[in-house]
């Protein structure tokens, strides 16, 4: 596939890993933001061909993982509601809420469908219009442009058996929240591609500004992520912070204009809980009062269902980045991917179903990560 | 969640207002709002997809540049490698 497979050249990544490691003159400690890096990283090993030169922290970038119990328990509460279809992206199914997860409510009867896009609950809701369709619009900034059109489009086409469940967190604020932790050890980041496709990267001038750290706007594919490290090594090496474009074929600095528009005219910045790490000021988006008929949580009176994390799984810490997943003493006994504790054991981008998954935990922890 | 994959454009119509096409990822055809791209792809273009929507259109030329950058360099690791060989076999030489 264009696009897609040169980008996994394995003399070109031998290339780059070389590169690192003679640039690098000390272990550099770097953060990468998104999960679907995380799982590449993690699936590839490349946090272990490159651990003499660089630590990789994996950060919070996993929207499946950050979204709060709360809002898990709101969406069971939904889906079990006969006259509710409730739809969502396939990988929020087996995050665990309180008590269960959307698959046990779909097997126990429950009208739960997972779309590909989210016009297709749109759709769906036109075709059911006896029915009470709710799409669970989670998400990070590169998700919000899908969701906000699926809104604007209900609106303009007059569906009114249609609403949101939002739970919508944005990047930058949780980098800010990392880098102000006192424990914070992250000397660098690799921004998350497809955010900043939508965003662009102005945003994230003033942060390497602030805090001294190199920010790499970073790609997918295995040769994009060790370029983006790459990049930030050099950075760091040569006394720089500065924000660099590793995914020039997709990001523009102004980032996608139409979908910042569109994303704006639906929603607007809200204070929001991050699952495992708490709430963060201005980190998310939330509807705009314009759109209040599409909010389910208002629709069906959702403000009374409230949760506790689980105090066992210590997903703060591994999205902080102050543990690595298998030093939390649930992880592979407690929590498993097939029984999770905690929503970061169950997307595959979650930092500790990453390391499950692919049994590098061993050998990282041998090499004194 | 964020993934996005590169696909390139078929077709390209309107449905109800929306610009909307169908987009090839490597022999798999989906429908796919091209509302945010609309104004620069057509068809035949290669556009980044997630979630249903195309979020960018792929800079062929930038992907073109990058992979000369990296091919240059791996050659010259080569070069510097066989260097290096060729150092080290003139070391052993009498
Ligand atoms: S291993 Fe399980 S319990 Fe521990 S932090 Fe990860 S998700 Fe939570």
């Amino acid at each position: 596939m264009k696009y897609l497979s040169e980008y996994r050249d394995p003399a070109l990544a031998r290339t780059l890993v070389d590169r690192i490691l003679r640039t690098s003159t000390k272990r550099w400690t770097l953060m990468e933001v998104c999960g679907g890096q995380t799982h590449t990283i993690v699936k590839q090993g490349i946090h272990e061909v490159l651990a003499d030169a660089v630590e990789m922290i994996h950060g919070p970038g996993c929207p499946v993982c950050v979204t709060p119990l709360e809002q898990i328990d709101r969406a069971l509460h939904l889906a079990a509601r006969p006259d509710v279809i409730f739809t969502s992206f396939g990988d929020m199914l087996r995050v665990p809420g309180s008590e269960c997860d959307l698959f046990q409510v779909k097997a126990r009867g429950g009208n739960v469908r997972i779309v590909y896009s989210p016009l297709d609950a749109v759709e769906l809701a036109r075709r059911h219009p006896d029915r009470e369709v709710v799409f669970f619009a989670v998400g990070f900034e590169t998700t919000a442009p899908a969701n906000a059109m699926a809104v604007w489009r209900a609106r303009e086409l007059g569906v009114d058996n249609f609403s949101v469940l939002v739970s919508h967190v944005t990047v930058p604020p949780a980098m800010v929240a990392i880098l102000e932790d006192p424990g914070n050890r992250v000397q660098g980041f690799l921004a998350a591609g497809h955010v900043c496709t939508v965003m662009g990267w102005e945003e994230y001038d003033p942060l390497a500004e602030r805090y001294a750290v190199p920010i790499v706007v970073t790609g997918f594919e295995p040769l994009d992520i060790l370029e983006g490290i790459w990049m930030a090594v050099v950075q760091l090496e040569e006394g720089r912070h500065e924000v660099e474009n590793q995914y020039v074929r997709s990001v523009r600095r102004e980032g996608n204009r139409p979908a910042q528009e569109l994303v704006s005219r639906v929603f607007h910045v809200v204070d929001r809980g991050w699952r495992g790490i708490g709430t963060i000021p201005a980190s998310g988006l939330g509807l705009r009062p314009e759109f209040a008929a599409f909010d389910a949580e208002r629709k069906f009176d959702l403000h009374h269902i409230r949760a506790e994390e689980p105090a066992e799984c210590r997903a703060g810490d591994v999205l902080r980045g102050h543990i690595k997943p298998f030093e939390c003493p649930a992880f592979g006994g407690a929590c498993t991917p097939e029984s999770p504790l905690g929503a970061p054991m169950v997307s595959t981008e979650g930092a500790c179903a990453a390391y499950h998954n692919f049994g590098r935990f061993q050998a990282a922890a041998a090499g004194g990560a | 969640m964020c993934l996005g994959i590169p696909g390139r454009i078929v077709d390209r119509r309107d449905d109800a207002g929306l610009p909307v096409g169908t987009v090839d990822f490597g022999g798999v055809r989906r429908e796919v709002c091209l509302a945010y791209v609309a104004d620069e792809a057509s068809v035949g273009d290669y556009v980044v997809v997630h979630v249903g929507f195309a979020i960018s259109k792929v800079d062929e030329e930038e992907a073109h540049r990058t992979f000369q950058v990296l091919r240059e360099m791996s050659q010259l690791d080569e070069l510097d490698w066989m260097a290096d060989l060729a150092d080290a076999a003139e070391g052993v030489q009498p």
